[in-house]
């Protein structure tokens, strides 16, 4: 893989984030946005009911009374207030979070996307995916351009089963950083050494490029 | 005080009288509020046929805690009720999956927020709900929708539950818990779900009144049998989970 890397994707989508926003991250990369410097005031809230953590704890430091949504032992930072699941996806289900960044297997042109099911399997690992994706006021999604064998992860339409319709605004790959915009994808920012014929050959729906392309600062 | 004592002298008694074809909830994510004691004690009670209700079959971290996997192992389950029924990565397998995909075990999979909120109707007396998670996907097919201001929504079930199995910071004699961080989760949701609910407790059982009534997280009225966890290492507490290569 070139261009991004997995801390430069989190961190494109980070820079997003704006003050007061509720902000859930998902597990993989999506947690390394709360690695990112930013000047915005925001709150994550993480499915099993923790509200305002903040940094992982340090090596030898851990509650182990206190995870978040990842497992991953937090701290709580001191407007720090602590619900029960259902109150938790009350939180979520009446669209209290302004964003949620997820990973997936595959993004549609459409705004579907898929992050549940693998090829052939028989069960799935929904976690608060499904309802995030069906109630959070934005969905960004941050994942690898392509498969390992070099399969579009880009598509105009997901093979795997979907986790949400029409719900996905902002995407990061390694590659750059895109919006579903029905048929095709509208390129928003290329990454450093990275070319737009690259894109379009590793693109499984067609590319819309801008005017004025801005590369993404690293 | 006339009533009779809710306390237990350990996990086996703690748990006795399971039925055969009962559905039990597990509380508990990640580490942190898992009954761990008890899901170790069902490991030897001869119920069989169960359903099982937690957020996952478990299995996904070391090290492995007891958890619905194992009692699948013992062929105890007949099905389970989880938000994850298989791995989500290609590379990594649940413990559960060769049971699941052989056919042996039943796997209702639920979304995360349905599965509490099924466990929340449940407990407050309301038979079902409208949900707008999961419409349009694989699990709504030929299931009933619903238009509400323009918009289509899921109706989803209530999960009651026979038993629940929770585990709680502290508790007074009356069953009054209190949960400490993210140990609450399912916790107090699978309680009032369940017709019976057994709770294993962190610290000795406190004299009633010895908590603030404001500041009582799970009233006592839905706690039937506490059990005090014994220190390490003859009782199972929470551990680092070891770094996935």
């Amino acid at each position: 893989m070139s261009g991004l890397t997995r801390q430069q994707m989190a961190d494109a989508i980070a820079r997003r984030f704006q003050d007061d926003w509720i902000v859930n991250l998902g597990v993989g990369i999506p947690t390394m946005c709360s690695n990112t410097p930013i000047t915005a005031d925001i709150i994550y809230h993480s499915e099993n009911g923790v509200i305002g953590y903040g940094p992982l704890t340090a090596p030898g430091e851990e509650d182990m009374h206190l995870v978040n949504a990842g497992g991953q032992h937090v701290t709580l930072k001191p407007e720090a207030a602590v619900v029960h699941h259902a109150d938790s996806f009350a939180i979520i289900r009446s669209g209290r979070i302004d964003v949620t960044v997820m990973g997936a297997y595959e993004v549609a042109a459409t705004g579907d996307f898929a992050n549940w099911k693998v090829a052939g399997a028989k069960g799935g690992g929904i976690g608060g995916a499904m309802d995030l994706a069906a109630c959070a006021k934005r969905v960004f999604i941050i994942l690898e351009h392509t498969q390992r064998n070099g399969a579009p992860r880009l598509l105009s339409h997901c093979a795997l089963p979907i986790t949400a319709r029409g719900v996905v605004k902002l995407v990061a790959t390694n590659y750059g950083l895109f919006e579903p915009a029905g048929t095709a994808f509208n390129l928003v920012a290329i990454a450093p050494g990275i070319t737009v014929e690259q894109i379009r050959a590793a693109t499984g729906a067609p590319v819309h490029i801008p005017d004025n392309l801005s590369t993404i600062a690293v | 005080m006339n009533r009779r004592s809710k306390l237990y002298p350990d996990f086996p008694s703690a748990i006795h009288g399971i039925e055969d074809g009962a559905t039990i909830g597990f509380g508990g994510f990640a580490m942190p509020g898992v009954p761990f004691n008890l899901m170790q004690a069902l490991q030897h009670s001869p119920a069989r046929n169960l359903t099982c209700v937690a957020n996952t079959t478990g299995g996904a971290a070391l090290p492995r805690m007891p958890d619905i996997g194992h009692l699948v192992e013992r062929g105890m389950v007949r099905k389970v009720i989880c938000a994850f029924t298989a791995a989500t990565r290609a590379s990594e397998q649940l413990p559960f999956t060769k049971y699941h995909e052989s056919g042996e075990v039943e796997a209702e999979l639920v979304p995360q927020g349905t599965l509490a909120e099924r466990l929340r109707a449940a407990g407050a007396g309301i038979p079902a709900f409208y949900t707008p998670t999961a419409v349009g996907t694989e699990l709504a097919l030929g299931r009933e929708t619903r238009i509400f201001d323009g918009r289509e929504y899921l109706l989803e079930p209530a999960l009651p539950l026979d038993y629940a199995f929770i585990r709680a910071h502290r508790a007074d004699a009356a069953g009054n818990l209190r949960f400490r961080r993210s140990q609450r989760n399912f916790n107090p949701i699978m309680a009032m779900a369940a017709r019976i609910v057994i709770a294993e407790i962190e610290n000795d059982i406190e004299p009633a009144g010895s908590f603030d009534p404001d500041d009582i997280h799970l009233a006592g009225i839905f706690v039937h049998r506490l059990v005090v966890i014994p220190p390490a290492p003859a009782g199972l507490w929470p551990q680092l989970r070891e770094p996935k290569s």
